[in-house]
């Protein structure tokens, strides 16, 4: 066992992370921000790297029905989109789920159009996010290697066996040179193991129906399956982040806290925005503030008792969110967290910023901004304005 | 009306999966007819037209000759009565046989 540190983009890292998975089949079709996951993997695949059957398709939705094919003969399969590639693969997301097949699928985060935009937002992934797909956000390329090398034992748990997707943001990661820690091929390939799919459908001496028409009488029944296959992986999520700490060192749990222990504020954000507020924690914190962040990573199924846990202690909270739901009570993080804290028993007093939409960079001093309003809120114990948008030109 | 007690979630196979072949004889696609083909036998030629045209394999053959019609399964379309050469097959309502059937019950 060997790691090796090297500097690479987030969009290298996670076509190198597919190459050490050395899945059956990989069925995509390129968009911005993430084509040189598919364009760095393909050139595995011509250099004869990688044992993959790659399938060239004419959009995303036949990239992803092509998966679903591929996964029900019995393949390990993997793809990668963005935005609106994830937008056309929208109705055999369902599908893929619905029938349990454990697709592993990078998603590089970018603004949903229109008007047209290549830029980092989560709205992609949040319109996704009742799919029926495990969803792991990543703050950093580190994260997203990690994350889509864990995906794979995830999605395949026996207790599981639903298909995930691993997200990072658009060009702040998937082009940003990061400096990673790889691990070996033998370790990878040791840890992911052999796939053994449940019913394939080149068992022939096993004939079987996929996706036979499933009406009012049995419908409802295989969707409550579903809710329970989803809600059983948050236990199978920590098994595998133990054993991947075996092999890497480095930990993963269903959220990252930083310095929220005797924190009286917190900011909760996804992905690469918590990497610049961990940098406004320590400054607030040489000054002597007691500022924390709470990370969610795993999104789907949401550890909404846990984070509400981890957050009881606090006096105000800021919850960012990187998309919009439209007409609805503040953004999908938002929502959920405050749920959580209900059902918990214990709702510090909260605010919601919604930010960083098509790509609009979110600097440190729009962060040190939001901690500074929570002091205040903590104080006074009083929010003016419950949803606000942080960057947006008035 | 029969009413057959259906499975729980926790009872079936999962992702609507179907695990054993050939099963779709078990669905009685008779149940949504509302027209019954019947064939008179002293009409029919056996000429076989309507074992061909059948799209639901519901016309029982055995030895070269039209046995009879497989009313578990035949739909009702009419495309036998309408392709029979000697016009031995005629649609007739439903609901007259499950009268008749019903009060035999």
């Amino acid at each position: 066992m060997s790691i090796t540190t090297v500097a690479v983009t987030g969009n290298e890292v996670a076509a190198y992370a597919m190459k050490q998975i050395n899945p059956d089949v990989v069925a995509a079709y390129p968009i911005t921000p993430q084509t040189d996951v598919v364009e760095k993997f393909s050139e595995y695949v011509a250099d004869g790297l990688v044992n993959t059957e790659f399938i060239t398709v004419e959009s995303e939705h036949s990239a992803m029905s092509a998966c679903v094919g591929a996964a029900a003969a019995g393949g390990r399969v993997m793809t990668a989109t963005s935005a609106n590639g994830l937008a056309l693969m929208f109705e055999i997301l369902y599908i893929a789920a619905s029938s349990k097949l454990p697709i592993i699928m990078t998603v590089v985060n970018r603004a949903l159009s229109g008007p047209i935009n290549i830029h980092c937002d989560h709205s992609d992934t949040m319109a996704a996010r009742d799919a029926g797909w495990i969803q792991i956000y990543s703050e950093n390329a580190q994260e997203a290697y990690d994350n889509i090398i864990q995906a794979v034992r995830i999605a395949e748990n026996m207790k599981v066996r639903l298909p995930v997707m691993v997200m990072y943001d658009g060009f702040i990661i998937s082009h940003g040179i990061d400096r990673v820690d790889v691990l070996d091929d033998t370790t990878v390939h040791d840890f992911v193991g052999k796939y053994q799919p449940n019913y394939p459908l080149l068992d022939v001496e096993n004939p079987l129906t996929f996706g036979p028409l499933d009406l009012y009488d049995y419908y409802f029944e295989h969707k409550r399956q579903q809710v329970e296959d989803i809600n059983n992986s948050k236990p199978v999520i920590l098994e595998i982040a133990k054993e991947f700490r075996e092999i890497s060192g480095r930990e993963y749990d269903l959220f990252e806290t930083y310095q929220l222990e005797d924190a009286e504020t917190a900011i909760v954000v996804l992905s690469s925005a918590a990497g610049t507020s961990k940098a406004v924690v320590d400054q607030l914190r040489q000054e002597g503030k007691k500022v924390g962040l709470l990370k969610p990573r795993v999104f789907r199924p949401f550890p909404y008792l846990e984070i509400a846990q981890a957050l009881s202690h606090l006096k105000a909270i800021a919850i960012l969110d990187r998309s919009i739901s439209f007409g609805g009570f503040g953004g999908p993080l938002f929502t959920e967290i405050r749920s959580g804290m209900m059902e918990f028993g214990k709702t510090p007093e909260n605010i919601n910023i919604i930010f960083g939409l098509g790509g609009r960079d979110i600097n440190e001093q729009d962060i040190a901004g939001i901690y500074k309003q929570l002091e205040e809120i903590a104080k006074s114990g009083k929010v003016k304005e419950r949803i606000q948008y942080v960057g947006v030109r008035e | 009306m029969i009413v057959k007690k259906q499975k729980g979630w926790k009872e079936i196979p999962k992702g609507g999966l179907i695990l054993e072949a050939g099963n779709a004889e078990q669905y009685e696609t008779g149940s949504w007819r509302s027209k019954r083909p019947v064939r008179d036998e002293n009409k029919c030629t056996h000429c076989l037209i309507c074992w061909v045209y059948c799209p639901d394999s519901s016309i029982i053959v055995e030895e070269g000759k039209v046995k009879g019609i497989d009313y578990q399964h035949c739909k009702g379309c009419g495309i036998c009565a309408a392709e029979c050469p000697p016009k031995a097959i005629t649609m007739k309502e439903e609901k007259e046989f499950q009268e008749k059937e019903g009060a035999k019950k």
